[in-house]
């Protein structure tokens, strides 16, 4: 090689080296551009504490979402179960045991390690008997301890003494604690960490450094530098505030606002679909409830609160109440549930007349325009509501007007939610309900405190000492053959058949499933709202910000 | 006193309170279909021949739920704004006559007053009513409740105005010609009262009528679907929205034309009084 | 004897305080929701957490005990712990208090001055088209539902003191009014206003100093309705004060938050009322 060449080649070489270390750096670069935005969003209450084996209310699963790390987690979008910190795990047939392969090398947001002790850590604290969250109690299936056993510093099995539905599942909920760390819980894995809180205003969270995920490119996450959630309850305030810029998102928007604001900025918003929640009313049949007997016998008949069930124009209630984004509910399973939801229920379709000869053939009968028991009752019962709640009061006041149509008058009465709570819990001093259930997951097992008749959520007659119907008994058997059976066939089978007596038996009336409606600021990037909470940013740690 | 306004001011209100009175009276002529029925093909509507001021979230007609409404509003709001002036009257005035002891008692009692949470003793009344109560039965206790807890801040002026007028020359010239006691406290204390008794009246209506959709909050209140003015102004809390749906302001409007009309009538006749 | 006075003063002010307290406790723990707990209806609870919940407040069942132990505690300077947020009572105060001091503050002397130059102007023209526009304002101000004139402060961007004056200005207003009106027309006033003093110096000489005692009763009393007022303003503006952890307080039934709130509105309240009426009756010339 000449002198001439051998410096063409050297020029070339550094040439390559000095495009390598602008694509680093360059790289570096967009990667701190991108990691310097701030996501700002509101929670609609005050955080009631940071430890995520704690949460109860809504803020706190917000913040423990942000920042926890979990060992799985279902993809909000796909609803499909992906590794996290555990990069694989394995099932045992009955149930009982799940053990986990965690990824090595990660690290708490201040430094410490993360291993397979930890992991233990946090089951014996979810565990613990004294804790009582809802997380825990999720795990509780039956009576016994559980047990873990660290195979090394990256594997650990954990056994519970009955097998637990939907094992794997449930530990998207479970934000991992740290054994060692002096920061207790506030040492996180996930993409961000709670930097500042004012109490009553705003909770501010950083950027995990120590972050273990990272993009295709090899670029670290999270893209943002840091969020801002504003402690804002009121919901015309919130909209305002996103109208003005200061909000990036509104993870659940209002129908009324969903509309307005389609109007004006249809590409802000957006509608996923009907959500996993549903709005019911049921009619109170505890046989201590302190109602005259023939109110009792009324509730307690499956042929009257069917033909009230059928007497409920629930179109109207979606296309009014909530402006279309809603549909008729059929069951406690909305279609959007693909697996679990009963595609063989039929709609309740809206037919006064059926109701009312219904009615008719169980003893009823109209007397100007009054409908009379055969003891010669006036049909009048009263719905209770929590004040506050717009909707359910437009839903009362229209189920008001359906019902008066076949003559039942029906009085409505909104509380506040703890007087609420008070009658239905522990006075019974009530006769018929509008609530709403909120459900975070897809699998039936979380709705086992609600389908069990010795259970405290049974809202319609809680705490049996035995099923006091064959209906009862029988649904009983059924949720718990899918509690303890590992074969989703087999449950889905089970649950099915719970939905179909839950039709016909019509302990909750259910109205309408709601649409998840969200608003994203044009200056978001990578949001795509579904409908699994929490819908805007459950990728959050590829979001960035313009 | 004169039993026929001469004055413009005054005789404006009158005519103007008749007037609103005599609408709310006619409200099963003007507003034959009623408040309750729903019109869910047209709801949120726009003013129109057939709504004149157009229909509310679930289809009602606006205008009959405005004329309804002020049956409730103007009957019951001034009721309980008099019963809450007379206990101000009473425990204020009375207190504040008497003196030492029973003045440093009752402004002790006002202060209380003040001071303690009434929104549960307001959930406990709920609490005690049945549940399929009659939607006037409730709104009749809503008022009473506000009337029996409204008085305590004109209590305080009363007081004081009546422990100035205790010592004042005339009263003590009354006194000194024998008059006593109650004659003392009715002919020649009470009188001089009126300026702060009118304006706790004048106060009064609106605050309850706002307290009153307030309420709703405990379960006390107007029941659906009977309308009240409180129940129609809670609608100007969507602001985002009732900037471009002008016609929500209507109840608004309607509450302060009455209200300066009760202010003008009042204060005419406190001149008159004078 | 004017130590004997004060002393006795400030005795009946703590006997009034711990009264109220121990009567705010006794509504909120009579109050039906007492041992509700929203957290209870989460479907994932089992049942021994369920009753954990509702047993929570098994302590505070007994009002008299409760609030004996609360009175110890405060004693040694611990006010106890919030059942709703969880923090200490004595913490949430101390943060919370300065902004509504402030807010509280500022709306009340936005308010004086708007009501008593609107009142003072009424009475000094004594011309009925002026009476009347001033009575529509206020009269509007006085119909506007509080939520609405909070979020009007949100909406336009202004101090939420400026929602608390436009709330109390109107009750000031009308009052002052009154008060001003009736003492123009008393005797000495005419006699005055005959023998050529200006209206001036008869408004500010003779009319004011009459209805002076009144006008500070109403200005004591116009502390608690500043306060009432912040409630919804900070609730709706997002505001962090003592008005907000109120509402909060009352949802939830948090009966240690709301008993020690009860306790520092009365001890507002009296000493605003008592200052009120110590200073009118020094203004009248007599012993307090």
């Amino acid at each position: 090689m000449t002198n001439l060449q051998g410096r063409s080649a050297r020029m070339r070489t550094m040439g390559r080296k000095a495009i390598a270390v602008s694509m680093v750096c360059l790289g570096l670069l967009v990667g701190s551009v991108l990691a310097q935005g701030e996501l700002r969003l509101c929670l609609r209450s005050e955080p009631k504490t940071f430890d995520p084996l704690k949460v109860e209310d809504d803020a706190s699963v917000t913040i423990r979402y942000l920042t926890g790390g979990v060992l799985l987690r279902v993809n909000r979008q796909t609803q499909a179960l992906e590794p996290e910190l555990a990069q694989s795990w394995k099932v045992s047939k009955d149930g009982k045991q799940i053990t986990f392969k965690l990824r090595s090398g990660i690290l708490f947001s201040d430094g410490t390690p993360f291993s397979a002790e930890d992991v233990a850590h946090t089951v014996q604290q979810l565990m613990d008997p004294a804790l009582h969250s809802p997380t825990g109690d999720a795990f509780r299936s039956g009576p016994g301890n559980v047990e873990t056993k660290i195979i090394s510093s990256t594997q650990i099995s954990i056994t519970f003494p009955t097998a637990v539905a939907g094992l794997d599942r449930q530990f998207d909920q479970v934000a991992m604690l740290s054994a060692h760390s002096p920061q207790k819980e506030m040492a996180v894995l996930g993409p961000f960490m709670v930097a500042d809180y004012k109490a009553g205003s705003t909770v501010q969270l950083k950027r995990n450094p120590n972050y273990w995920k990272t993009d295709a490119q090899g670029r670290k996450l999270p893209y943002l530098g840091s969020i801002r959630l504003d402690i804002q309850a009121n919901r015309d305030v919130e909209m305002l505030r996103f109208k003005r810029g200061e909000i990036d998102l509104v993870n659940s928007l209002d129908s009324d606002y969903f509309d307005k604001l389609a109007a004006t900025s249809p590409q802000l918003v957006h509608d996923a679909g009907p959500s996993l929640d549903s709005e019911q009313m049921w009619f109170n049949q505890v046989a201590k409830a302190p109602l005259p007997e023939y109110k009792k016998n009324w509730f307690r008949s499956a042929i009257f609160r069917r033909a009230i069930s059928q007497a409920i124009n629930r179109e109207d209630l979606s296309r009014v109440v909530f402006r279309g984004h809603a549909q008729a509910a059929l069951g406690p399973v909305s279609p959007a549930n693909k697996f679990w939801f009963n595609s063989k229920l039929k709609a309740q379709a809206y037919t006064p007349d059926a109701a009312l000869k219904a009615l008719e053939g169980d003893g009823f009968r109209l007397e100007n325009g009054t409908l009379k028991d055969k003891e010669g009752n006036a049909v009048v019962f009263s719905i209770v509501t929590n004040a506050g709640n717009k909707y359910r009061e437009r839903m009362a006041t229209m189920i008001q007007e359906d019902l008066q149509k076949i003559g039942v008058h029906v009085n409505v009465v909104t509380l506040d939610f703890p007087s609420l709570i008070e009658r239905m819990t522990q006075t019974f001093d009530y006769e018929a309900i509008l609530l709403g259930l909120t459900n975070t997951g897809l699998d039936p097992n979380e709705q086992m405190n609600v389908w069990l008749s010795s259970s405290e959520n049974h809202q319609w007659n809680p705490q049996e000492k035995s099923p006091e119907t064959a209906w009862e008994a029988e649904i009983d058997r059924l949720m718990r053959a899918q509690a303890s059976s590992a074969d989703a066939k087999k449950r889905k089978e089970s649950f099915d058949r719970v939905q179909e007596i839950a039709l016909e038996q019509a302990p909750f009336i259910y109205l309408v499933n709601r649409n998840a409606l969200s608003a994203v600021a044009a200056t978001v990037q990578g949001a795509i709202p579904v409908i699994l909470a929490p819908q805007t940013y459950w990728n959050v740690e590829r979001l960035s910000v313009k | 006193m004169k039993l026929w306004p001469t004055n413009f001011w005054r005789s404006s209100a009158c005519a103007v309170l008749l007037l609103v009175v005599g609408l709310s009276l006619a409200a099963n002529w003007l507003a034959p279909a009623g408040y309750a029925k729903q019109y869910r093909d047209a709801t949120d509507a726009s003013p129109s021949p057939q709504h004149w001021l157009g229909t509310d979230e679930i289809g009602r007609d606006r205008f009959a739920r405005v004329l309804y409404g002020t049956r409730i509003s103007l009957l019951l709001a001034p009721a309980a704004a008099l019963l809450t002036t007379l206990m101000a009257a009473l425990v204020g005035g009375l207190g504040g006559y008497l003196g030492g002891a029973w003045a440093r008692g009752a402004m002790a009692v006002t202060d209380l007053f003040l001071s303690l949470p009434w929104l549960f003793l307001l959930i406990t009344v709920r609490a005690m009513m049945p549940l399929n109560v009659s939607p006037l039965a409730s709104v009749l206790v809503t008022f009473l409740m506000l009337g029996l807890l409204g008085w305590t801040s004109a209590a305080r002026v009363l007081c004081s105005t009546a422990g100035s007028l205790r010592e004042s020359d005339f009263v003590r010239q009354a006194r000194a010609s024998g008059i006593r006691g109650g004659r003392l406290f009715w002919i020649h204390v009470l009188p001089n009262l009126k300026p702060v008794l009118y304006a706790q009246f004048w106060i009064s209506i609106p605050v309850f009528i706002l307290s009153e959709a307030n309420l709703g909050i405990l379960g006390l209140g107007v029941a659906e679907p009977m309308p009240s003015w409180g129940s129609l102004l809670k609608e100007l809390e969507g602001l985002v929205s009732v900037g471009e749906e002008p016609w929500k302001f209507v109840p608004l409007i309607l509450l302060v034309v009455v209200v300066t009309a009760f202010q003008l009538v009042l204060s005419k006749q406190a001149e008159v009084a004078a | 004897m004017l130590g004997k006075k004060m002393a006795r003063h400030g005795l009946a002010i703590v006997a009034t305080v711990l009264l109220g307290g121990l009567l705010s406790a006794t509504l909120v723990r009579l109050a039906p929701g007492f041992d509700a707990d929203e957290a209870q209806l989460d479907p994932h609870l089992n049942s021994e957490s369920v009753q954990a919940l509702r047993h929570q407040r098994l302590e505070q069942h007994n009002i008299f005990r409760f609030y004996f132990h609360s009175l110890r505690r405060a004693a040694h300077g611990d006010l106890g712990t919030s059942l709703s947020l969880g923090q200490p009572v004595s913490r949430l105060l101390r943060e919370r208090a300065p902004l509504t001091l402030r807010l509280v503050g500022m709306g009340l002397l936005v308010s004086w001055t708007v009501a008593m130059a609107l009142a003072l102007s009424a009475a000094w023209l004594r011309v009925s088209a002026y009476d009347a526009l001033t009575t529509v304002i206020s009269g509007t101000f006085l119909c506007i539902p509080a939520a609405v004139l909070a979020l009007l402060s949100v909406l336009w961007n202004v101090p939420g003191a400026l929602a608390v004056a436009l709330i109390v200005f109107p009750r000031v207003y009308r009052y002052a009014h009154n008060l001003l009106a009736k003492a123009y027309c008393l005797p000495h006033i005419i006699t005055a206003r005959a023998k050529g003093l200006s209206e001036l110096r008869i408004l500010f000489w003779h009319v004011v100093p009459i209805a002076g005692p009144q006008l500070l009763a109403l200005a004591g009393v116009s502390v608690s309705i500043a306060l009432g007022a912040a409630i919804p303003v900070e609730a709706l503006c997002g505001l962090a004060g003592v008005g907000q952890l109120a509402w909060q307080a009352a949802l939830a039934r948090d009966l240690p938050l709301l008993t020690n709130l009860t306790i520092l509105v009365t001890l507002v309240t009296l000493l605003a009322n008592s200052s009120a009426d110590v200073i009118g009756h020094m203004l009248r010339g007599e012993e307090a």
